[in-house]
């Protein structure tokens, strides 16, 4: 493993004292490793993401593209590789500086990951509740804007458990807007639903991007979903990134993965 | 130490390190078909000790360092707390009834009838009461939290948590062991009572007294010193299950069945625990009570 010590996993004093960076780009990510014992899932990926874009990472299951998104939110540890946030180090932070950061990111979970003991109004005041100082009213108005917004206002008092897949997904998304990032990643937001229904979610995820000007990382199967909502592609293969581009990009590529990932796809 | 008594100690702690390792080794596994043997057994038992370490750390971490989820830990305090008693006080009155029917005839055979209502006393206040209620609140309260957390844990909803940027250690972990620490004395009193009330009614069915004079003769030589120590070593009890059950909660994975496995350990673990705990907090008691 060659990591330059610019890369290094462990952050300086310096760096955890670091403010956000209006100018820097929301998300950029250099150089990152991830094994799993002796299986290297990740092997030094880069990428940069402008304000407002959408990129969207194809690959084939277990190549290590869910990962990449728990790393990029500090969920997981990188063996070496920089995740930097609006400007900000995330690797190597302590819990409080990292929750500061991940205040600015939100995160759509593949089976949205909803508290299944809490109804779904609670479930997206939950974040509310410790994060800001609104009132109960507030926040309960803010609870049913968003949730408005995803077209589940009149699922308010329901758990989870009594929801279509496809709705709870609204839900997730609900929930991550909460703390009004800018910054989303999602985890294969239209698996498991029917094409109707992902083309719904697909159409909020636009919704909400233009609305918010998200930055957002879209991990996905779904091809025709990935042409919709991204500005630009990157096909995952051997824990590395094979190519970057636009839809067409790809399609003019002569790479027999490449072909044979967009064939089965399309 | 007489070296007879150091020989049966140092067994006893042998078979103790044994019977632990395996247990964690087994309950740690996740490759159910790998082959067993004594290395990976101690490998994998000192995994399990250095994350339980890192665990409490976080924990200690959690408990101490604010912010604090005051609604939360009431929310828990009623949840374990005033829901486990039902089951600890029909407990503590089984228990209470069984010793007074045991007891009597033994007794009576000993001309000692007038010592039953002491005995029984003392029995349960310093260690039928604080033993029989850990035991069952491990069953009902460890089984539920290590079920709960495990479920979360493999539904990523603790990652959701800690996606939102609340840390799933103070929420979820802090609350649960802080309850746990500080309901057990509570439901060792209610057991305690509940056993001396039913002790005094199986007596009195079968050789009548009032509850006045046995209330007096129970505690007539009964001191604070035997009552106030083996109801707050419950406390270690409740850290034990509280603790166990989290643990082995918030490191399952692999589906419905890292939930079941995670249920299963906590229960069996806490049980364990709690009754070597108690091998040593007797003997600390009478130590420092005597």
């Amino acid at each position: 493993m060659t990591a330059s010590t610019d890369t290094t996993v462990h952050a300086s004093n310096e760096l955890r004292k670091e403010a956000p960076q209006p100018d820097a780009p929301p998300i950029q990510v250099k150089n990152l490793h991830k094994s799993f014992g002796e299986q290297r899932v990740l092997k030094g990926i880069d990428l940069e993401l402008a304000r407002g874009e959408t990129v969207s990472i194809l690959g084939r299951s277990g190549t290590g593209k869910s990962v990449l998104l728990k790393l990029i939110i500090g969920l997981q540890h990188p063996d070496a590789g920089s995740i930097r946030i609006h400007g900000r180090e995330v690797t190597g932070q302590p819990r409080g500086q990292l929750n500061e950061i991940r205040k600015s990111v939100g995160f759509l979970f593949q089976n949205a990951a909803l508290y299944d003991a809490l109804t779904v109004q609670q479930n997206v005041a939950f974040p509310l509740e410790r994060q800001r100082g609104l009132s109960e009213a507030e926040r309960s108005q803010r609870v049913r804007e968003l949730l408005t917004n995803v077209g589940m206002e009149k699922h308010l008092d329901k758990l989870p458990g009594q929801i279509s897949g496809g709705m709870q997904k609204r839900v997730g998304l609900a929930r991550a807007l909460a703390l009004s990032p800018d910054v989303m990643l999602f985890d294969e937001p239209t698996a498991g639903l029917d094409p109707i229904t992902a083309s719904e979610i697909d159409a909020l995820i636009l919704k909400m991007q233009k609305e918010a000007n998200l930055t957002s990382i879209v991990v996905t199967h779904d091809l025709p979903s990935a042409r919709t909502i991204s500005n630009r592609l990157a096909l995952l293969r051997d824990g590395e990134i094979l190519i970057e581009g636009s839809f067409q990009d790809l399609q003019a590529s002569k790479d027999e993965f490449v072909v044979e990932f967009l064939n089965r796809d399309s | 130490m007489s070296p007879a008594r150091g020989a049966t100690l140092a067994e006893w702690q042998h078979d103790l390190f044994l019977m632990a390792s395996f247990t964690a080794a087994e309950l740690s596994s996740t490759r159910k078909t790998a082959p067993v043997n004594s290395t990976s057994i101690f490998v994998r038992f000192f995994e399990w000790l250095g994350d339980l370490s890192v665990f409490c750390a976080q924990l200690l971490r959690a408990v101490f360092l604010p912010p604090y989820e005051f609604r939360e830990f009431a929310r828990q305090f009623d949840e374990l707390g005033s829901k486990s008693l039902p089951l600890v006080a029909l407990a503590g009155a089984a228990t209470g009834v069984v010793l007074s029917l045991e007891t009597h005839d033994s007794l009576v055979s000993f001309g000692a009838k007038s010592l039953l209502p002491e005995l029984l006393v003392l029995s349960i206040g310093k260690e039928s009461g604080p033993i029989i209620t850990a035991l069952i609140v491990s069953g009902r309260v460890a089984a539920g939290i290590g079920a709960e957390l495990g479920a979360m844990k493999v539904t990523e909803q603790i990652d959701a948590m800690e996606a939102s940027a609340v840390d799933p250690y103070k929420f979820l972990v802090a609350t649960r062991v802080l309850a746990c620490f500080l309901m057990m004395p509570l439901l060792t009193l209610a057991s305690d009572f509940c056993g001396i009330l039913f002790g005094w009614i199986a007596t009195t069915l079968t050789d009548p007294i009032s509850l006045h004079l046995f209330i007096n003769n129970g505690f007539k030589e009964v001191e604070f010193s035997d009552f106030l120590p083996a109801t707050f070593k419950t406390v270690f009890f409740g850290l034990i299950i509280g603790v166990v059950s989290c643990f082995q909660g918030m490191r399952a994975h692999g589906g419905t069945e890292g939930v079941e496995r995670a249920a299963t350990s906590s229960v069996v673990l806490s049980s364990l625990f709690i009754i070597l705990a108690d091998v040593m907090l007797v003997r600390i008691i009478q130590v420092l009570f005597p």
